[in-house]
């Protein structure tokens, strides 16, 4: 009984949903400050977003379109919220206490950082629109060429851990024997782990499936209120958890000193602000464009990185 | 004012509708994002889907072939949802006021509820009609 209501609080309060939709929205209000200062503006107020959120839940009506599915238009947004709660609560859980991870969590991770866009691509086919289903191809033919080098960078990292696939142990092993950032091979498959990243938050050179000024929303267009709200939560969830997982995997985790938890905090930060510079000096690419993009050089490079790995540099 | 005027008079998506204008007022509203004037400031984003508007700008002097599809768009927008008249042709019809085409104004095919004159209006006056705006939001109430 106790243990059910520790996961229910794990879950729904502290690294679970209300501390991770938090954070992901402040980190979103980051997100457009910077890039209002680099364009020169003055950028909205931090609390910007949270009325965003506020306002699309509790005070705007949500439309269902004729003829559609209900249960899957309405069903995916909670979905793809549950699964991006989930991951963020697991990774920061085990952050906090690495004796919670178990075999092959990585492998979880990887998994359930799949079911938003899955879920995002579901709902836009299931909405009738024909602009939606373009955004959800889109999303589809993006996912297929974003996992291969996202998951051969995970092979360098564990490579780079004494060959764990947990990530507490991931953690230790490189808190004790130097960062798997702090070598040649390390930081190749970081570049190719960034730029994979962007793709699967939908950020600026990879945001095809959902083109404001080309589909008009894509994914989203059919989506209002309450729905809408979800995969603006999901998609703050997964921007506060995917720099997460990525400083969990190449800067040794979250760790218990002051100077440890500083550092782990510039680390989150050098992410997150290498990913908005990235996203705000480059114009989107086109879907044919990015696969190529993905599956020749990214790929390349991220194999290079393994036989680098292999050699032990 | 509570909760719900501070939050829907702070966050304003606006959709912006043409319907036949000779893009001057458009390039205008281009021109409010800029960094000179930029309405971010005010939570006032443009999106590209009517469904995720709360406020629709309607350019342009409402010709005969765009009078059911203004109205298909306004019935499109979830409600609570306002409508600014943008420009001397949305508000009044302007100079094609005894044209064949345009047989009405928008605000009887649409309620308006901010009207912003000039031909085109500059930024300034943009941004004094979506304070405007801002104002009659925070003012109503329920």
């Amino acid at each position: 009984m106790i243990k059910t209501l520790e996961y229910i609080f794990l879950f729904v309060i502290f690294p679970g949903f209300l501390f991770s939709g938090a954070m992901g929205l402040l980190i979103g209000w980051l997100d457009r400050k910077i890039t209002a200062r680099i364009q020169w503006r003055v950028g909205p107020p931090w609390y910007q977003n949270f009325f965003d959120i506020l306002k699309l839940s509790l005070y705007k009506e949500t439309l269902l379109p004729e003829g559609v599915s209900s249960v899957f238009f309405l069903g995916m947004p909670l979905i793809g919220l549950a699964a991006a709660t989930l991951v963020s609560t697991m990774i920061f859980v085990i952050n906090g206490a690495p004796k919670f991870s178990f075999i092959g969590d990585i492998i979880a991770v990887v998994y359930l950082m799949l079911i938003p866009s899955i879920s995002l691509m579901l709902g836009a086919f299931a909405s009738k629109n024909s602009l939606a289903s373009l955004g959800g191809a889109r999303e589809m033919k993006l996912m297929l060429s974003y996992e291969l080098p996202f998951i051969l960078c995970l092979v360098v990292t564990i490579m780079k851990s004494g060959f764990n696939i947990r990530l507490g142990e991931m953690m230790l092993y490189q808190n004790e024997h130097g960062w798997a950032i702090a070598s040649i091979s390390g930081i190749i498959s970081f570049i190719v782990m960034i730029l994979c990243a962007q793709a699967k938050l939908g950020f600026i050179p990879f945001d095809m499936p959902e083109a404001e000024t080309e589909i008009m929303g894509g994914t989203y267009i059919e989506y209002s209120g309450k729905a809408l709200a979800a995969f603006k939560l999901t998609k703050a969830i997964m921007y506060f958890a995917l720099p997460m997982f990525i400083v969990t995997i190449y800067f040794g985790g979250l760790k218990d000193t002051v100077e440890g938890f500083i550092s782990t905090v510039l680390a989150y930060l050098l992410v997150v602000v290498l990913m908005v510079l990235i996203k705000n000096t480059n114009p989107r690419v086109r879907i044919d464009h990015a696969v190529r993009f993905f599956w020749g050089p990214m790929t390349s490079l991220a194999v290079l990185s393994i036989v680098l790995a292999y050699l032990g540099y | 004012m509570g909760l719900k005027e501070t939050v829907l008079s702070k966050s304003i998506y606006v959709f912006h509708a043409s319907s036949g204008s000779c893009n001057n007022c458009d390039i205008e509203l281009l021109d409010c994002l800029v960094p000179r004037y930029d309405l971010e400031r005010f939570g006032i984003v443009l999106v590209g889907s009517i469904k995720h508007a709360d406020a629709m700008l309607c350019t342009g002097s409402t010709n005969r072939l765009c009078v059911p599809r203004i109205k298909k768009v306004y019935e499109m927008m979830p409600k609570p949802g306002f409508v600014v008249a943008w420009g001397a042709c949305g508000s009044s019809r302007g100079m094609f006021k005894d044209s064949y085409n345009t047989g009405v104004p928008l605000d009887e095919v649409i309620p308006v509820d901010v009207y912003i004159p000039g031909c085109p209006p500059k930024p300034e006056a943009i941004i004094g009609g979506l304070l405007k705006l801002i104002e009659k939001i925070k003012a109503k109430k329920g």
